[in-house]
């Protein structure tokens, strides 16, 4: 099997507070993942410091994508390398339409951009999320509801065409409408050439994205590992049944 | 990384001059100026009454420090070694022609304009009118020729109930030195559909600029007028004192836009004012980029029921600079409205301040005003700042007004850099929607402008 993302041993601060205390975890391609946990645990910290946020500071370990240390790129480097990270809570940007944005993006990426072609992929992978061309002339996330900009951040995701794809909650606070269409985007794009981790408190979502592996984490450090029914026991019992082992 | 129209503000011609005063400013060159000039004898004492009003005025001690500004080192008149007003490129000389033409001045000519003026150091070397508008009856000369050949229009518009010399310090400089400029009269219900433009430029060391440009838009006409303006970079301060003043007469609309991107030693004390008689419409376009310090504050003075001002205005102070500008409206009469939306970026020290005002008097009833100035800084380095007034003295009116001054945020960035975009793409894409409120309201070749200068300097500060 090969291996997409490695990370060992990972500590990182944020304003010299240590949140992440040793992280190890393994992601191998062709597979989806799951991270659960309770609020405050550290799942975010460590997606964002997977994407080089640099308010994440690493103190120890390193994170390596394809066998090649990133500890230390920047974040429109790692995105050059095919990392995307679905924003738990993203950002809204004025006066950038959605469709510029994206435009100027995937020309960041894709050095063969042709622009028709940008403009035919978009209207696709508009459609197959149900994202009207009226919302992609939207300025970027501004005004929009929770639901929109999730699928916002899935439109990202399947023009981008990244190979390792972090969804951080991007399920949260979505109706089943939503949620169903956020999985068809994600079924679209799932290949073997590909890589997911998904970070979700509801089992709801595994059930259309069905994962091959489970991580838990709590307090900065992951404490489970296992396999599809990991989720389901969590659903059942609740995270103190793992604090009490 | 510098670009063909960076080169051209760049490009410093040798020094070929007719006249150059000596540093410093007296009477005697005052009386100079009027007798190169032939005037007559009214224009000569209204300069030396300006300039007795300029000794005794105080510099301002309010905005911007203009310590660095030595008054006694400008050379305030300066006449190229070339003809006056040419009406042909070819009669004006290589040098100064070449210089035009990487301002990319005669191929909007050709291309876009109605008619251009470009004056060099003090002087008009050309200047050309499209046919049609002159059967029309549309003048378009400069200042010096419009004096000459329409002195009673001067007499009765030239900084009398517009800007008077007494405005302030700079006002009256301007009367004392002013030399070249624009003149543009349009006759009753005549609207000119394309743009007429003027180009300033200023080549030689510790030089000063003083053109007037003056514009009647007589009763139901139209009139869209451009004014461009940059000099190279020296070490030495030079200084920029333009006047323009606008009449829109009686159901008149005039659209004056102007990016004004003068070398990052030149202080700019510029002075605009309109006046505007019932029904008329008074649009500004206000782009600054350059200088070392720009004061101006485009004034619209709504003297007529249903008059109309509209304001559009955006500077950007690099490492250096302080831009302060902003709109200032006063509302005489019933049903005068006025919009203001202005942006400021700030980048590698640089301040950028909005100050306007906007006066509504006693009587103006059913009066409108809507203000919105927004400050963005790109770094913890440089200022943004705002500071609106509003005077209202009568009730029955709708008054608004926003600011909102914010920093280009971590978080906003690693969104975008996390799509891709290196950090200065990153940059550029946010400025990019700050000023697209400003954008979206200016003509295509405008905006097209007016982003790439602002890209060009924000890689020029962050790469
Ligand atoms: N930008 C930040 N500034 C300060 N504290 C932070 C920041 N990001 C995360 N933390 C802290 O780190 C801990 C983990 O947060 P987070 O990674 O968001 O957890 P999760 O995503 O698992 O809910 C929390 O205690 C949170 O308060
Ligand atoms: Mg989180």
């Amino acid at each position: 099997m090969t291996k997409i993302l490695e990370i060992k041993n990972l500590h990182v601060e944020v304003k010299g507070k240590e949140i992440l205390k040793g992280i190890n975890l393994t992601l191998d391609l062709g597979k989806i993942n799951a991270l659960m946990g309770p609020n405050g645990s550290g799942k975010s910290t460590l997606v964002n410091t997977v994407m080089g946020h640099p308010k994440y500071v690493v103190t120890k370990g390193k994170i390596l994508f394809n066998g090649k240390d990133i500890t230390k790129l920047s974040p429109d480097k790692r995105a050059k390398l095919g990392i995307f990270l679905s924003f738990q809570h993203p950002r809204e940007i004025s006066g950038v339409s959605v469709s510029k944005f994206l435009k100027t993006s995937e020309k960041e990426l894709n050095p063969k951009f042709s622009f028709s072609e940008f403009k035919k992929n978009l209207k696709e992978k508009r459609e197959i999320l149900e994202i009207s061309e009226n919302m992609t002339e939207r300025y970027l996330n501004v005004g929009f509801s929770g639901g929109e900009k999730k699928k916002n951040e899935i439109l990202q995701m399947l023009i981008l065409n990244p190979k390792l794809i972090i969804l951080d909650e991007t399920d949260s606070g979505l109706d089943i409408d939503s949620l169903k269409i956020i999985a068809k985007g994600v079924g679209e794009i799932m290949n073997k050439e590909k890589c997911i981790l998904i970070i979700t408190h509801y089992k709801r979502i595994l059930e259309y994205i069905k994962p091959d592996k489970v991580f838990i984490m709590i307090k900065g450090k992951i404490v489970l590992e296992g396999g599809n029914k990991l989720a389901e026991e969590l659903e059942k019992k609740g995270y103190g049944w793992i604090e009490k082992e | 990384m510098e670009t063909k129209l960076q080169k051209a503000y760049a490009m410093k011609n040798k020094e070929d001059l007719k006249f150059k005063s000596s540093e410093g400013l007296n009477e005697e060159l005052v009386r100079k100026i009027s007798k190169d000039k032939n005037e007559p004898e009214w224009m000569l004492k209204k300069r030396l009454d300006a300039l007795r009003t300029f000794n005794e005025k105080p510099m301002p001690d309010w905005g911007p420090s203009l310590e660095g500004l030595n008054l006694s080192k400008i050379y305030y008149y300066m006449r190229p070694n070339a003809k006056n007003n040419a009406r042909s490129w070819d009669e004006v000389p290589k040098d100064i022609k070449e210089t035009f033409e990487k301002l990319g001045i005669p191929k909007a000519e050709r291309k876009v304009l109605g008619g251009v003026g470009a004056q060099y150091e003090s002087e008009v070397i050309y200047h050309n009118l499209k046919k049609d508008l002159e059967e029309k009856g549309v003048i378009f000369s400069d200042c010096d020729n419009g004096l000459k050949e329409h002195e009673e229009i001067f007499k009765k518009y030239f900084m009398t109930t517009c800007i008077s010399p007494n405005l302030h310090k700079f006002a009256a400089l301007h009367c004392a030195v002013w030399s070249g400029g624009t003149f543009i009269y349009v006759p009753k219900n005549v609207k000119v559909e394309i743009p007429l433009q003027a180009y300033f430029r200023m080549n030689s060391k510790k030089g000063g600029q003083f053109e007037h440009t003056l514009i009647i838009a007589d009763e139901g006409s139209e009139i869209h007028y451009i004014e461009g303006c940059s000099a190279p970079q020296y070490t030495e301060s030079s200084l920029h004192a333009g006047c323009v003043e606008i009449h829109v007469l009686k159901g008149a609309r005039v659209r004056y836009s102007s990016i004004e991107n003068w070398s990052k030693n030149t202080y700019n004390l510029n002075t605009k004012r309109a006046v505007v008689e019932e029904d008329g419409i008074i649009e500004w376009v206000n782009g600054n980029l350059g200088s070392h310090t720009t004061m101006l504050y485009p004034c619209s003075v709504l003297k007529g029921k249903n008059s109309k001002s509209d304001y559009i205005g955006i500077a950007y102070a690099g490492k250096g600079q302080y831009q302060d500008t902003g709109c200032k409206v006063y509302h005489l009469k019933e049903k005068t409205s006025s919009t203001v939306l202005s942006k400021g970026i700030s980048v590698n020290g640089g301040v950028s301040s909005y100050r306007g005002l906007i006066k509504i008097n006693p009587g103006a009833i059913n009066s409108k005003s809507s203000v919105r100035c927004d400050g963005l800084m790109l770094d913890n380095k440089s200022k943004a700042m705002t500071f609106p007034s509003m005077d209202v003295h009568e009730n029955q009116v709708e008054v608004s007004h926003e600011a909102a001054i914010g920093k280009v945020g971590e978080e906003d960035l690693f969104y975008l850099m996390s799509r891709g975009l290196p950090e200065s793409e990153a940059i550029k894409l946010i400025v990019s929607g700050f000023i697209e409120p400003i954008i979206k309201a200016l003509p295509l070749e405008y905006a097209v402008e007016l982003n790439k200068l602002i890209e060009l300097e924000i890689e020029n500060s962050v790469c």
